[in-house]
This record gives C-alpha cells, structure tokens and sequence, in this order.
C-alpha cells in the first residue's frame, strides 16, 4: 500500500514536472521571486500586475489631485494594470483617452504643470515613439528652461515594454536607451511585483518626470509576497541580489531572471560565484555600485533585450571602462538583442538567453 | 448673388432625400425599410439613399465677427464691450508700448546686442483684446508671438528685456533663447520653441483645473495657423472636447509661417472649421478689431468657466513684421501687400480713433507716450546690458530637482576645467562665487 502511494506521488511528481518543463520552455527565464521585503508588515501573494494596480490605488486614495489616464485604462487597461481604479475612483480621476500617444503626454505634462499628479499609460512601449518629442523636448527639459519655475515632476508615464514570446516587431521593444540620452528624465524598470510596487511609488512621487517600464511578460506570470502597506524604494540606486567575486552581471527587469539562472549555471558547472546587480534605474543610474562591484570583480558582463548599438549596455560599458580601467581582467562583454527590428518567430535565436550570456561568461572567465 | 442663391438651392435640394425620410417617420402607418437614425455607435445620423459627397465648399465660410469698423466706429452699439477708461487706456497703451519695444529690440539684433528676436506687428489687437477679457489668474500657454499678452497682465518691459539678454535677473537662467518668456506669478508658462506642443498640455492643465474645488479658472492656449498643422494640435481639439476642459484655443491666423502662406498650409476652411467636426464651440473674428477679439474671449471664457467645455477662436490677422530677426519676408510676399495691412486694418490706429473719438487721447498723450515707451525699453536696455549673466554652474542646476551624482561630478570638471583654461571663455561676462 505504502509502496503504491510512493509510486503514485512519483508519478505525480513527475507529471508536475513535465508542466513545469513545458511551461519553462514557453518562456526563456525562470523567474527567481524577491525573497527579502523591503518593509516590515502584512504582505499579499501578488503578480507583478496586481503589484502595480495596488501602487496606483494608493496614489488615488492618498493624493486627490492624482489621475490615471490613458487608452482602455478606464475598463482595466489590456494587462488589466488598473482593473476596478474606475469604480472606486470615478469616471474623472481614471479614464480613457482618444488614441493619441503624443496627445496623452501632452495631456499628461499639462496635469503635472498645473500642479496635479499625472499617471499615463501608454499602451506598448513600441508605442511611445509619437510621445517622443513631448517626452524629450517638453517633459524632459521643462524644470531647466523655465529656470525652476514651472516642472512636471508630477509625471509619471507607464508603458509595458519587453518580450512576450510572440510580439513581434510592435509588442516587444526595450525603448529605454533612446530615452537615456535626455536629460531630465527618470527611466525605470523593475524586475517583479515587490520591486514594481515600491518603484513605481517612488516614480509617482518623485519630482522629475518618470518613465516607468514594465516589463509585460512578468505581469501575471511573476508573484511574489507583496507588503500590502505604503513603501517605496530609491530611485537611482542598484540591487545587489547575488553577491560574487568571479564576475558582475548587471541587467535589468526580464533579463535579471536571466542573469539568476546564468549565475547558478556557472556555480554548478564551473565553481565560481557570479555578482548579479539588477540596475533598476536607467536614468540616472548607480555608477556607485556598479563600479564598486566591477572593481571587486574584475570581470562585467551587461545584458539587455534591446539591440547592442547604442543600447544601455554601451553607457555602462564605456563608464565602467573608464571608472574600472585598473582592475578589469578582461574586456567588458555585452550579451544582447541583434542588430535587428525584433522578429517574430525568431524570437527564441533573438534574445540574450541564458545560453548566449553563459557562453560570453565563460569566455570572459577564460580570458 | 444669384450664384450663391442657385448653389443654396442646390444644396437644399440635396437635402430633400433626407427631408423625405425625416417627414415619413411622423406617418406610422407608411411601412418603411430603413430607420429614422442609423444605429451604428460611431454616428448618430440619418440614411439617405443618394450618395452625398462634402466638400470645403458644402459649406459657407465661418464669418468673421467684427465691433470696429476702419473708422474706429462701432458697427452695432449693442456690440460695445463697455469697457472701463482705464482698461481701454491700458489696452491701448499696451500695444504702442510693444510695438515700441519690438521696434528697438529688433534694431538691437541688427546691431549683434542680442542673438534673435521676434516682433508682434499687426497682431497687437490679438493680445490685449483676449488679455484683458481673461482673469489675472487664468493660465496662458503661448506659442512667442504673444508679447502683448504679458505686458497687459503687468509683465515689466525690464522683465522681457532681461530675458532677452539672458542676464542674471532672467528667470528662467539665461537658458533660452529670447523671446521664449515665462512668469510664474503671472501664470504665463514658459514658452518652448517646439510649435504646437503647449496645445495638448494647455488641455491638460484645464483638466486638472477643473478638478479644482470651486475652480474659477481656465486656461488660454494660443498658436498660430501654421502650428494648427502640427500633429499637437489634433489631439489638442480631440481631448480638449472629449474630456471636457476649460481651455480657450485662441489661433492667430495671420497668413503666413514663416514664408509658407496658408494656402499651402490647409484647404479647408481655416482653423475655425476644424472647430465643430471636433465638437467644439468655435467663432472667428477679426483679429484686428481688440473689441471682437475682447468680446469673443470674454463669452469663450464664460463657456469654459461655466460648463468644462473648450471653445475655438480663430483670430484673422496679418503679420506685417518678418517672421522672426532670421527672416526676410519680401522674399516671398509684395510690399503692397504689407502695406495694406499696416494702413487700412492696423489694430493700433483703430484703437486710436475710436479712444480720440470718446475724447480719451489725442494726438498729445500719443506723442508724450511713444516717447516715453521708447526710453522705458531703452531704459531697461541699457541696465540689461549691464548686469552680469548667471553664474556657469546654473547651466548644470534644474535638470533634475535634485542633481544627481553624474552630474555633480561633470560640474568639478568643468571647475577644474576653467581653473585652468579659465581666460579662455567669457568668465567676466558671468557672475563669479
């Protein structure tokens, strides 16, 4: 009888792990939870989703000037981010706009100017290119040519960004580094619900104008025990969430899942300890850990979904380069999208996996 | 005449199909096989069974609204904006304090005294009209061509002056470049180069003003013809209207951008006529006239204030001066042409009959106060000149609220940059530690 039970739960073990194999293979991480709160108190199992809505329904219920606006947000929004805002909020402090991204952040730099916090969504990253120009010549440069007088800091703009497995062109792109290049704005991207949570508080509150990336594919299929209370975490700061000596790894949002595994990979197979730093804020970023990092190290290997040219990767590389001259043991790699529009289906030979990172970390080891 | 009868008799005759339909309805025993109002959610509208393509010309051109006539005379006194001695002065003195001002710094960027200017000739009635039917703490969101607007709210000459020359008394840091004005605490928001843009943030600020409890105000956003072609100005109108905001948009049509007239700006009827197929309440005036444009802005205001709704005003104008310091417009218009304008339909001496007409000026007071205009901007001048520009290190101050660490290091490069190549840049012309 014990017997036949033990064969039956092996069989159920088994079969367990065959879904999770599958359900591995239909993505190209394995996501590696928070385990630590950065806030003690009552903590929800949320996805990174639930993580935001619940960032957001703190904002409305605490500052009464705040809105939340953008295309099918009224409804929930299409990754359901502001699901059930609207009713308990009203029609005026949550609701949809026409379909204009220029006009949501024109729209939205005109809350924050009139003294209102303003929350936009823009429905895909892919789509915030219209915005550009409000973005970068308004947003951006709005505190430095008035001299002070007149800001948008209260300007918040999420956009779901990243891979999902088949976006395609238009519902997979990584925009950050064409927004690193001007000053005055705040980019940001967190890796899961807790770290969402805080952020995009921190973003909200913040004086500059943010932009906050989510990456999508982590919306329902990250979960992790949110604290349930008000917190926020620094923007401009890194995470170190695997300490090392061998080699620094710095990624951020999806590809931080990514540089986990790569990392344990390469503490079973070769023996030696990766540092894993998750940058979390794009603009301005934390040179201090990073190079602190590096210079322990010697070693640094950058990844990110985006293409190489002109990525993020470029700006860390070249600064680490210069702050890390001394005590760099081998060139700086970067493991990242091609040179190419993202592709259909493709994606599986498009993306910085674990594989490709692996394989640039042991030729970095072996330099 | 009788071409415009047979072309309204064509149209109604157009309409006929959907007369019929509209009066069988009223009959419930004729059987009918379509309905009075198609149910499709995008429209509300009738079938009709004949094809009706529209035109810019199925309808008639929005009139232009006018008080003044040439003679300064107002056409129907039951149109007179009644406005008090002292406005009317101060309206008045406005413009012939800016034309002044615009004249002598204009002649300044000639000489090298400052790098680029922009004047405001034929559109001065544009300004002072629409300020002065606005509330001191309405919000106004310009484009650069609206000088008069800030000096009727009390913005000093020396204030301007100061911007221009991007001394150390500019608020806005000697960052930009001239003309690109702003004043907290005379809710102006600070101008940008990049046209149309302030269209959809003017919308968003009305919005958060309308949030405002026992909100009294609303937002004024003026652009010219050519920025209306922006891809801003579209969801200006569309959100302005959808989402209910009390925002004025005030377009200074004055036929040219830069060297492009409006003829291959739009086809259509103007700005104006983009108004309604927004949903918006919208008039034209004679932007010439201070009255209409007064009389216009002060219902608009009313509109907005009253019930959250945008209203469209386009204001017909002509610039007479060059497009900006960059810009020779004889290039590609007639001197007759300008001169018409300068003459005949000039806000300035409208205003002026009208004012020596109800026995408030004459030509005395006009000459004390040319004058006295002119030696207040060359006044101003001549202590801009003077003042230090600010110190280099608020080059790298406001980008952000707080400056962050990669910042902070580049301003110790540059310290130890000037410490040593110091006489090679223009320190004394900054204010030092």
């Amino acid at each position: 009888m014990a017997n036949l039970l033990k064969r039956r739960s092996l069989l159920f073990t088994k079969l367990v792990n065959s879904v999770n194999y599958w359900k591995r293979l239909s993505s190209h991480f394995i996501y590696f939870p928070d385990n630590e709160n950065p806030v003690e108190g009552d903590t929800t199992k949320m996805n990174m989703m639930q993580a935001i809505n619940n960032a957001m329904d703190i904002t409305l219920k605490n500052d009464p000037t705040s809105v939340l606006f953008g295309e099918d947000v009224g409804f929930g929004g299409v990754f359901r981010c502001s699901l059930g805002l609207q009713e308990k909020y009203g029609k005026d402090r949550v609701f949809n706009t026409p379909l204009c991204e220029q006009g949501i952040a024109g729209f939205g730099i005109g809350v924050a100017t009139a003294g209102a916090t303003a929350i936009a969504e823009i429905q895909f990253a892919d789509y915030i290119f219209p915005a550009f120009d409000q973005i970068v010549n308004e947003a951006a440069k709005a505190r430095y040519r008035s001299g002070g007088q007149y800001d948008c800091g209260a300007l918040t703009i999420r956009a779901p960004c990243g891979a999902v497995g088949h976006g395609g062109l238009y519902h997979s792109q990584s925009p950050e580094a064409f927004f690193a290049h001007a000053p005055g704005l705040r980019i940001v991207v967190p890796r899961g619900p807790i770290a969402a949570k805080g952020l995009l508080l921190s973003c909200i509150r913040e004086k500059d104008p943010c932009i906050f990336l989510e990456p999508k594919i982590l919306y329902r299929s990250a979960t992790e025990d949110v604290p349930t209370g008000d917190y926020t975490l620094p923007l401009g700061k890194a995470q170190v969430l695997m300490e090392g000596d061998a080699a620094t790894l710095i990624g951020w949002g999806t590809q931080i899942h990514v540089l986990l595994e790569v990392a344990q990979m390469a503490e079973t197979n070769l023996g030696i300890k990766c540092e894993v730093i998750d940058l979390m804020s794009i603009l301005p970023w934390d040179e201090e850990t990073v190079c602190n990092s590096v210079k322990k190290t010697g070693r640094c290997l950058v990844s990110h979904e985006a293409p190489l040219t002109s990525g993020f990767g470029a700006e860390l590389a070249a600064t680490i380069q210069e702050e890390c001259f001394l005590h760099l043991e081998a060139p700086i790699a970067r493991v990242t999208g091609w040179d190419a529009p993202f592709p259909h289906v493709f994606e599986p030979f498009y993306l910085p996996d674990k594989w490709r990172c692996y394989q640039a970390l042991h030729d970095l080891i072996n330099y | 005449m009788a071409l415009k009868t047979v072309a309204s008799f064509l149209r109604l005759h157009a309409l006929r199909p959907t007369v019929r339909l509209l009066s069988t309805s009223s009959k419930p025993d004729v059987p009918q096989n379509v309905s009075k109002i198609a149910d499709f959610p995008g429209a509300k509208a009738p079938y009709i069974t004949e094809i009706k393509f529209l035109n810019e010309t199925s309808y008639d051109p929005i009139p232009i609204y006018r008080v003044l006539d040439n003679n300064g005379e107002i056409i129907d006194s039951r149109h007179d904006p009644n406005i008090d001695k002292d406005t009317l002065l101060n309206m008045y003195k406005t413009m012939v304090q800016l034309t002044q001002m615009d004249k002598i710094l204009y002649e300044s960027q000639r000489q090298g005294r400052i790098s680029f200017y922009m004047t405001n000739y034929g559109e001065e009635g544009i300004h002072v009209g629409s300020a002065a039917a606005l509330s001191p703490d309405d919000l106004v969101f310009s484009q650069y061509r609206e000088v008069g607007v800030l000096l009727f709210r009390g913005v000093t000459v020396t204030e301007l002056v100061n911007q221009c020359y991007g001394n150390d008394e500019d608020p806005g840091r000697g960052r930009q470049m001239p003309v690109h004005y702003g004043f907290k605490q005379r809710n102006i928001v600070t101008i940008s180069s990049p046209l149309a843009t302030q269209m959809s943030q003017a919308v968003g600020a009305a919005y958060a003003l309308k949030r405002v409890p026992n909100n009294n105000r609303c937002v004024i956003c003026y652009f010219g013809d050519g920025a209306a072609s922006e891809g801003d100005a579209h969801p200006a109108f569309n959100f302005a209207a959808t989402l209910d905001c009390p925002v004025i948009l005030l377009c200074r049509n004055n036929g040219y951008a830069i060297s492009t007239p409006t003829s291959e700006q739009y086809r259509g009827d103007g700005i104006a006529a983009r108004g309604p197929a927004f949903g918006i309440t919208t008039a034209r005036v004679d932007g010439t006239d201070p009255f209409a444009v007064y009389n216009a802005v002060k219902q608009a205001r009313a509109i907005s204030v009253g019930t959250n709704k945008p209203v469209l005003i386009e204001a017909m104008s002509y610039r007479v001066g060059h497009h900006s310091t960059s810009d020779d417009s004889s290039a590609y218009r007639s001197v007759e042409e300008i001169e018409k304008w300068t003459k005949d339909e000039s806000p300035i001496p409208k205003l002026k009959i009208h004012l020596e007409q109800k026995g408030l000026w004459d030509d005395e007071a006009d000459k004390t106060w040319v004058k006295e205009s002119r030696n207040i901007v060359v006044q101003a001048m001549q202590t801009a000149e003077k003042k230090k520009k600010p110190h280099w290190k608020e080059m790298f101050e406001e980008v952000y609220y707080e400056m962050p660490p990669k910042l902070q290091k580049q301003v110790q490069q540059m310290e130890s940059h000037l410490k040593k190549y110091g006489e090679q840049y223009p320190l004394e012309q900054f204010k030092s530690d």
